[in-house]
């Protein structure tokens, strides 16, 4: 038997030795429902952003003239009883004069019955074509909210689906600097041990004891005012990085530790393998579904953060579209009361972070059935 | 047990040291000094202010000396004097405003901790001895929705309910009446009347991961030798669960003051903006909109300071209850 | 035969559903522990010794549970009581346990808690079951750490288990178990976690109890030398079953079952009479899991003497070979009798 395979084979655990690490881990992913479905969700969340021209009806920016205006949703029980394709009443709005609020009324004579692929707001796929169609819509003259209105009139359901890019993009690209960091760091420290590793070790623990949202706000709100949105973008990421590296750090330091030990490893040395050649070929690749697991778990906390410190204000702020941005709108009481439906962006905020945290545990536990949540 | 602290103590020194140079960092990163800013705001406000002023000032604080030389002043003059700078937006001294905010940002934690962890413990023992029933499905599900519920959104939800379906503003931690008012019992209970709806709001977050963790060592523990051990004696099965695996499963309980312990006062800072709450949140985030650099510095170094302090409470107290640390 | 069983097992079976099937452990052991005398239960790891030790004091593992059997105690203190039927859970089988029934467990650093002195879980036996105080509990755990020979008991009692050395803590567990003065002890592989020279001396010092106190004592072990030392009679057992059973002499001396012959050949020994270049014999494979169902004898896919058509199809039982000798093998015509009437009543379906 050759050092490989007796590296593949004392990684599987269960002994199979034709299967990769990886992929025994996803035949035991794939036993976990909850998991799978959350990995559906994440997949279509992140179709929603890339396709949002298409299926937003609207242009996150275009006023409609119908400011505050409730969720309206179309129908398929019209006044004549079962209606195909389903309607969409037209509403008419006034101001109460007693109350200075505008009421808005549905008027049942017009309807308006909803049609796939109809044209709209004219919109750029990425800057590489354009196009007016939108996956559904009514004709001109009717229009429906599925999320309400801004106080500009604006559709909040399209700009939910269009502040999904940034939302969602947020926390792959800050876990991908956290990861870069984080294996950098945790491996040389759990690879060489001694005094680096003590150093790095007290370095994670003094930044993992600091209170991370007033440092991040600090560091946010010192932020240049002139930055670009994409400037910003970029220097929110890298913020919220400089303490998210640190759990994977952590992970990959255990990994470490513990795989150094192991008799492949020290075959490997034997057989006069260079340091470099046992990291990445025989190290890395056994520990990648942990890597995998550990990344998933931190994506969430990312959007969190950002959502946090884009709601106080202090980190993407308009026109960048973010679902924080979003909720901004909502931080007023007398705002909330009379459209409690601009913090349905958070609605997305919690099935997104509820998605990635089910699929972080269902691939740890495919990674790692002994793995525990517990404190190391 | 005393070369224990004094030992923990020492390796709090390089702790202080990095969250020092951090804070300076943040008083230090905004363009241009905080003087530049300063006569700016007076200038935009019209007053003149001449050179000789302008000089004597930035004498005073040393603006011209090399970063280190002003580092180790500032440093000097909070550990010698006390003095944390100046907040030209309050035109009051930082320690004053600090001595003001942050007792009630440490007690609203506290009290968050202390909610989360009486509520957590018997859940978590709960759902571990009752593994896979409905009651531990229920906990699961309700602490994956604390997890993933920002704190702020929490508070946004509360605002909205107490305000549309009671009539009531939430908000703040005293009545009106009581807000001048000096310390007495009356204040007190008024205190404690408002102070349960932010401590519900940054205790639920923490209450799910506490679950979660108290869980998963339980059963870890259930599953240990000492246990059939235990068994084996004839102990009552309830005894023989409170003895052992919960008695052992209270360490990593203890210990995981150390990170919950940031996140409570991350989640204050952010949920007392919402809520308008007299603590440090809010007026942290003032100074940050308006480059009140030496306050908001100084409540990021004291923040820290205070977290580090609860972490190292934390860990005497685990080496207390759990001899294998304190005697080896 | 030999005198009083105090307690005697019959068609025992522990088992449990999982998602793969029925995991049957244990398959209908009978076993006699007689009075005062020392048995040793020997087998391969997987094989269900050890599950047998939790059966008799009724802690099996959940969701392991005694399925069917009987296990009758009768140590003369109370009448006889069948164990297998009390509520585990149960303060009827929680007085027996510990008090008339105790265990020593293989890892005593696991087994002992690691944040409770060793005094403090030597006294809780007594304060469990003679509801003595707390002082009363410490004097009587101290005389009890005398007993067992540990140096400076006085100030043991205040020592953690990760204070002792292994064949310390094994010797606190010890005065663990004897603290109530039980009648019975159930010693799972209660030195194989120690050193050569440890082993010899916890051996030596449970002989030592067991004639001083006059104890039943069963021990579990894997290692055949510990047996020959320690026991007047073996049973060996292979997937949840006995397959042999026989004073220890007869048992070393001439073993009928082929499962305890190859146990007994893969031991090396001095002045062997196989020459030197010669490899020492292993048996082939290991114990099937406690899922597995086969028909006729449950070792004939390992048995290098199984006969085809009959090892595979007649399910043996246990039969009395020698006086006092029973084996559970085809290949002697005591068991193929008593077998075959067997199996005419219940036929064991082939399994593909």
């Amino acid at each position: 038997m050759t050092i490989e395979k007796a590296a593949s084979t004392s990684t599987a655990s269960t002994g199979q030795p034709e299967e990769s690490p990886l992929r025994l881990m996803w035949y035991k992913f794939r036993a976990h429902r909850l998991a799978v479905w959350s990995l559906w969700i994440i997949v279509g969340l992140y179709l929603m952003a890339i396709f949002a021209n298409f299926l937003a009806p609207f242009d996150p920016e275009t006023r409609t003239g119908l400011p505050y205006s409730p969720p309206s949703w179309p129908t398929v029980m019209a006044d004549d009883g079962f209606n195909w394709p389903p309607v969409v009443y037209g509403v008419t709005s006034t101001l109460d004069m007693k109350t200075f609020k505008r009421v808005y009324t549905v008027d049942t004579t017009r309807q308006y019955p909803v049609k796939l692929f109809v044209a709209g707001d004219q919109q750029s796929w990425f800057g590489l074509f354009a196009s007016d169609r939108h996956l559904i819509g009514v004709e001109s003259g009717g229009a429906f909210f599925l999320m309400g209105t801004d106080a500009l009139g604006r559709d909040v359901f399209s700009r939910v689906i269009y502040g999904s890019r940034i939302s969602l993009s947020i926390g792959l690209v800050g876990v991908s600097i956290s990861l870069v960091l984080g294996v950098i760091l945790g491996g040389i420290s759990g690879y060489f041990g001694g005094a680096i590793d003590l150093v790095v070790q007290r370095l994670i623990e003094i930044i993992q004891c600091f209170p991370s949202i007033p440092l991040w706000m600090a560091l946010a709100a010192a932020l240049p005012h002139d930055w670009t949105t994409v400037q910003v973008y970029f220097g929110i990421t890298v913020i919220l990085s400089l303490v998210g590296w640190t759990d994977l750090a952590r992970v990959v330091r255990g990994r470490f530790l513990s795989l150094r030990e192991e008799d492949f490893v020290m075959a490997a040395r034997l057989a006069g393998a260079s340091e470099a050649r046992i990291i990445g070929k025989h190290l890395l690749p056994s520990f990648a579904s942990h890597i995998i697991a550990s990344v998933t778990l931190s994506i969430p906390s990312m959007i969190l953060a950002e959502t946090s410190l884009s709601f106080l204000g202090i980190g993407l702020t308009p026109p960048a579209l973010s679902w924080g941005v979003l909720l901004q709108t909502a931080q007023n009481v007398n705002t909330l009361a009379i459209s409690p439906w601009l913090l349905l962006p958070g609605g997305m905020v919690i099935i997104t972070v509820l998605a990635f945290n089910f699929l972080g545990d269902g691939l740890r536990d495919a990674a790692d059935p002994f793995a525990k949540e517990r404190l190391s | 047990m005393w070369r224990f602290i004094l030992r923990r103590l020492m390796w709090m020194i390089p702790t202080l040291v990095i969250i020092s140079i951090i804070s300076f960092i943040i008083i230090q990163l905004p363009p241009g000094d905080y003087l530049a800013s300063y006569i700016a705001r007076l200038e935009s406000r019209g007053s003149n202010v001449d050179q000789a002023t302008i000089d004597s000032l930035r004498m005073r604080y040393g603006l011209d000396d090399p970063l280190i030389v002003q580092y180790f002043k500032w440093l000097g003059n909070i550990l010698l004097h006390g003095n944390f700078g100046y907040s030209f937006e309050w035109r009051l001294p930082v320690s004053q405003l600090i001595l003001e905010r942050l007792p009630m940002t440490f007690m609203v934690a506290t009290a968050s901790l202390l909610f989360a962890w009486s509520v957590a413990l018997p859940i978590g023992i709960f759902s571990a001895v009752k593994q896979y029933s409905l009651a531990d499905y229920f906990f699961t599900v309700l602490g994956f929705l604390g997890l993933g519920i920002p704190n702020f959104m929490l508070a946004l939800v509360f605002l909205y309910v107490s305000n549309r379906y009671f009539g009531l503003s939430v908000g703040g931690l005293f009545s009106p009446a009581y807000l001048n008012a000096p310390w007495g019992i009356h204040k007190i209970l008024d205190l404690l009347s408002h102070l349960w709806i932010p401590v519900i709001i940054i205790g639920t977050a923490g209450t799910a991961g506490l679950i979660r963790i108290t869980r998963a060592n339980v059963l870890d523990e259930l599953r240990k030798p000492y246990v059939e051990t235990a068994r084996s004696k004839g102990l009552h099965p309830m005894l023989l669960i409170l003895k052992y695996p919960v008695r052992i499963a209270l360490n990593p309980f203890i210990s995981s003051i150390g990170f919950i312990l940031p996140g409570m006062i991350s989640g204050e800072v952010i949920v007392s903006i919402v809520l308008n709450l007299p603590t440090t949140g809010p007026l942290l985030y003032s100074a940050l909109l308006s480059q009140d650099t030496y306050l908001a510095g100084a409540f990021v170094l004291m923040l820290a300071v205070l977290t580090v302090i609860g972490v190292l409470i934390s860990d005497i107290l685990l080496a207390w209850l759990d001899p294998r640390i304190r005697l080896s | 035969m030999t005198s009083r069983p105090i307690i005697s097992v019959r068609n025992l079976e522990v088992g449990a559903m999982s998602r793969h099937g029925m995991l049957r452990p244990l398959r209908g052991i009978d076993l006699d522990l007689p009075f005062g005398q020392t048995v040793g239960l020997v087998g391969e790891s997987g094989c269900g010794k050890s599950m047998t030790a939790r059966a008799l004091l009724n802690i099996t593992p959940a969701p392991m549970r005694i399925t069917g059997g009987t296990i009758i105690l009768d140590d003369g203190k109370a009448p006889p009581q069948n164990l297998s039927a009390l509520d585990p859970d149960g303060v009827a089988m929680r007085a027996i346990r510990g008090a008339r029934v105790a265990m020593i467990f293989q890892e005593p650093m696991t087994a002992l808690s690691p944040v409770h002195t060793i005094g403090d879980q030597i006294g809780e036996m007594v304060r469990i079951h003679r509801k003595l105080g707390r002082r009363e509990a410490k004097a009587h755990a101290i005389e009890m750490l005398d007993m067992v020979s540990m140096p400076n008991a006085r100030q043991r009692y205040d020592a953690y288990p990760f204070n002792l050395s292994g064949g310390m803590r094994q010797r606190a567990m010890i005065a663990m178990a004897l603290a109530c003065g039980p009648d019975v002890l159930v010693a799972d592989e209660p030195t194989t976690a120690l050193d050569v020279t440890i082993q010899a001396q916890i051996l030596e010092l449970l002989q030592r109890l067991q004639a001083d106190l006059g104890m039943t004592v069963l021990l579990i072990t894997h290692d055949l030398g510990v047996v020959a030392r320690t026991t007047k009679r073996v049973a060996v057992m292979y997937l949840g079953e006995i397959v042999e059973e026989a004073s220890t002499i007869q048992l070393f001396d001439t073993p009928l079952h082929p499962y305890t012959q190859g146990l007994l050949s893969s031991v090396p020994r001095l002045g062997s009479r196989r020459g030197r270049r010669e490899p020492l014999p292993t048996m082939r494979g290991t114990v099937p899991s406690a899922l597995v169902e086969l028909a006729g004898c449950a070792f004939h896919p390992r048995c290098t003497k199984a006969v085809a058509g009959l090892c595979d199809v007649i399910k043996p039982v246990m039969a009395e070979v020698n006086p006092g000798h029973s084996a559970r093998c085809l290949l002697y015509p005591e068991v193929l009798v008593a077998s075959k009437r067997g199996s005419s009543v219940v036929q064991p379906e082939p399994v593909s």
